[in-house]
């Protein structure tokens, strides 16, 4: 990638400095948006970390690009930003950041400044602040195609004399024209002069002026973009909005449920051939057992739903980066007003679909905090992945396959769709709770940019892909790993006669029977009972555990885990698992992330209470219904 | 120099115009474009809504309302930018055409 800029469009403006010290830490900044991270991809290729600074409520991803002749420079990706008089947390971090004040930060010797090449005059005002710090700086201009497919065009060495900085214009998503980029990182290329002036930077409207100036002389607006302007009139109409809305939902969950079928079952029998292996293989049998019927079984039983999970992800994906989701948001508006929150709320809680601990963390961009703590407490009610393996269990043990809209839905999938609903409508209504209770607030008002709609790029939803399977893995053979472990551990103590002893009577089965009294209102038995106690540490172990206490039980005699799952629930038992399993607040990692977010245990308590109350009462409710209905 | 300008255009200050003569931003008919006059609003969400582009003086154009007709969306300089009418009943603005901003 490194290499003389190819195309015509990149001029590049600047004086070279010799003799400069090469930069070692480089933080890239830049408003929502813009492609910082795209290009923070495209710099550090897969040498890139997930990081979570001590103390502060953000994942922040560092990472690192390899210049020629050893040299390696540190890349920090900030959230994007609007301006860095700290309206919201994600700007107070970028301002503690780049001024060193961040506790496990470096302080970085150089910045690139990236802004939308489509948007420069508005994005200069995020530009002007972070140059007068005065560290060197670099303005990237990306988007750079773009630019020129609407019309537009930029003098890049005219912007670079009014900024005082070298300027290029690039294509992050193209990888065109990121060679002044390394020169850049290289300590080829250095500032002309600083030549913002510091009083611009506390009065907006000047601000802006001066930003409208500086435009105005070395930019030729692109045209409107016809794409987004179509894509819109569809999306955003009236009837057929709503309709796309609820049809791409449909499809989604169809999608998961059926397409990621092959490939679970092939992970499957994959799994079950290394298990016989595994088991051929260890000599003795204390070992076999736990191989095959502790790890094998259990954890075994978890990683076939990767395929899934990753599904679900690139749906995700898909949506946020095509820019379809802020109109989502804009059209789920209304229904947020009415409970009090806002349409900003709203994606969080999307990307809650996928896992409640980053939603938690996008909440920041949320400015009022009583909006906030209350987007943050609902957020576990929304149907996380780590449901999805329990969901995808019990439905297909209990629901049989047949058509409901001819081949477009199936009643498994409308199962599934039902229990994210009810996630759903949960996470309303006890919005609405709150925001007429503790959490009443004055209105803020609602702004939300839309970004013009871009294609997904395979490189960006594949680099999210690989980031979330290195983090279910992780999650796998850490934390699944270890409660397999001592769960086995449990069920074969205490020995007799130096033989384990009937799983019944042993420590799992004890603690089983022992809260039996307290769960059979709700139609489970005390197998199932052990599944909900390892669950309190993540809702897919309750798979791993149940995976686990049947392959002890059956002795080598696998059956699958479905047939033994319907042997052990009513069909009443099974709704009211399912209930009980979108209702409770199952997930040491977002306790822990509520507590950090909001700065008190109090939240998180109130949240674990709360989600528990409900999931008990909903469970018996459900139980009793089921029964009334089925026997 | 924010305090003044919330009021006031930032542009022509020396220039005051009858109140009369403004409308609000949420009574412009879709592809409407107006200057925006002022911000009547609390200082923070004024402060946040400027960030965003909606500066005195500058133009702002109505676009597409989401489906139920709010929010609303708006362009200004080069953005989209949804508000909710009762954000956008706050801001006053003027029809006629002497606006500095694109």
């Amino acid at each position: 990638m490194i290499g003389a800029c190819q195309c015509e469009s990149c001029a590049l403006a600047t004086a070279r400095g010799a003799g400069r010290s090469k930069p070692t830490v480089v933080a890239i900044v830049g408003p929502p948006n813009s492609g910082k991270s795209t290009l923070f991809n495209r710099l550090t290729g897969l040498r890139q970390k997930v990081a979570n600074y001590p103390g502060v409520t953000i994942e922040q991803r560092v990472g690192r690009a390899r210049m020629a002749r050893g040299h390696e420079v540190t890349l920090i990706d900030l959230p994007g930003i609007y301006s860095l008089t700290p309206c919201s947390e994600d700007e107070q971090i970028a301002h503690d950041v780049l001024t060193g004040r961040m506790p496990g930060v470096p302080k970085p010797d150089a910045v690139i400044i990236v802004l939308d090449a489509n948007m420069l005059s508005r994005h200069l005002t995020v530009a002007a602040p972070v140059l007068a710090l005065g560290l060197p700086s670099m303005v990237v201009l990306n988007m750079g195609d773009e630019l020129r497919e609407r019309g537009g065009h930029v003098d890049t060495e005219a912007l670079s004399e009014h900024l005082g900085a070298p300027v290029a214009l690039i294509s992050a998503a193209r990888g065109e024209g990121l060679g002044p980029i390394f020169e850049f990182l290289d300590g080829k290329l250095r500032a002309v002069t600083p030549r913002i002036d510091r009083a611009l930077l506390n009065d907006i409207p000047r601000c802006r002026l001066w930003a409208l100036h500086v435009g105005a002389q070395t930019w030729r607006p692109p045209g409107p973009s016809r794409t987004t302007q179509r894509l819109d009139a569809v999306f955003l109409h009236p009837v057929a909005g709503p309709l796309i809305f609820l049809a791409v939902v449909v499809a989604v969950f169809q999608t998961i449920f059926l397409g990621a079928r092959p490939l679970m079952d092939a992970l499957q029998s994959l799994i079950q051939a290394s298990g016989q292996w595994v088991g051929r293989v260890a000599q003795n049998e204390t070992l076999r057992s736990l191989l095959v019927d502790g790890v094998w079984a259990g954890v075994g039983s978890v990683v076939v739903f990767l395929p899934q999970i990753l599904l679900l992800f690139l749906f995700i994906g898909i949506l946020e980066d095509s820019g379809y989701l802020a109109r989502a948001a804009l059209i789920a508006d209304r229904t947020m007003a009415r409970v009090g929150l806002q349409g900003k709320s709203f994606i969080p809680l999307v990307s809650a679909y996928a896992c409640a601990v980053p939603a938690i963390m996008a909440t920041r961009t949320i400015e009022n905090r009583r909006d906030r703590i209350a987007t943050i407490l609902i957020a576990p009610l929304m149907t996380c992945s780590a449901r999805l393996p329990v969901y995808t269990l019990i439905i297909a043990a209990f629901v049989p396959e047949k058509p409901l809209l001819g081949p477009l839905l199936g009643t498994r999938a409308a199962a599934l769709l039902g229990l994210y609903v009810l996630g759903f409508l949960a996470a309303i209504a006890t919005a609405g709770l709150l925001k007429s209770g503790i959490l009443r607030s004055e209105r803020t008002p609602f702004v939300l940019e839309l970004p013009p709609y871009r294609r997904p790029t395979l490189r960006s939803l594949g680099l999210r892909l690989l980031d979330r399977t290195r983090i279910f893995l992780t999650r796998v053979g850490t934390i699944i790993l270890a409660v397999t472990l001592v769960l086995w551990g449990l069920a074969n103590l205490p020995r007799e006669d130096g033989q384990a002893p009937p799983i019944e009577y042993s420590y799992a089965g004890r603690l089983g029977h022992a809260i039996e009294p307290f769960i059979e209102p709700l139609g489970f038995n005390w197998k199932i009972g052990v599944g909900l106690i390892t669950s309190l540490a993540a809702r897919e172990v309750i798979v791993s555990t149940l995976g686990t206490i049947y392959g002890l039980e059956a002795e080598g005699d696998p059956a699958a885990l479905q047939e033994s799952v319907r042997r052990d629930l009513t069909p009443a038992g099974a709704l009211a698992l399912l209930v009980f399993f979108a209702f409770a607040l199952q997930c040491i990692s977002t306790i822990a992330v509520v507590r950090r977010e909001t700065g008190s245990w109090k939240w998180p308590a109130l949240q674990f209470l709360y989600m528990g109350t409900l999931a008990y009462a909903g469970a018996w409710a459900a139980y009793r219904l089921g029964s009334a209905l089925w026997g | 120099m924010l305090q003044l300008s919330f009021n006031k255009t930032a542009l022509d200050l020396d220039e005051p115009r009858p109140a009369e003569a403004l409308r609000t931003l949420a009574e412009l008919a879709e592809g409407e474009e107006a200057i925006l006059v002022e911000l009547d609003l609390p200082e923070e969400a004024a402060r946040r809504l400027m960030a965003l582009g909606f500066v005195p003086g500058c133009r702002v154009q109505a676009g597409r309302t989401a489906p139920g007709g709010d929010p609303r969306v708006y362009r200004v300089d080069g953005a989209e930018i949804a508000l909710r009418a009762e954000t956008a009943t706050r801001l006053k603005v003027r029809t006629d055409d002497h606006g500095a901003c694109p």
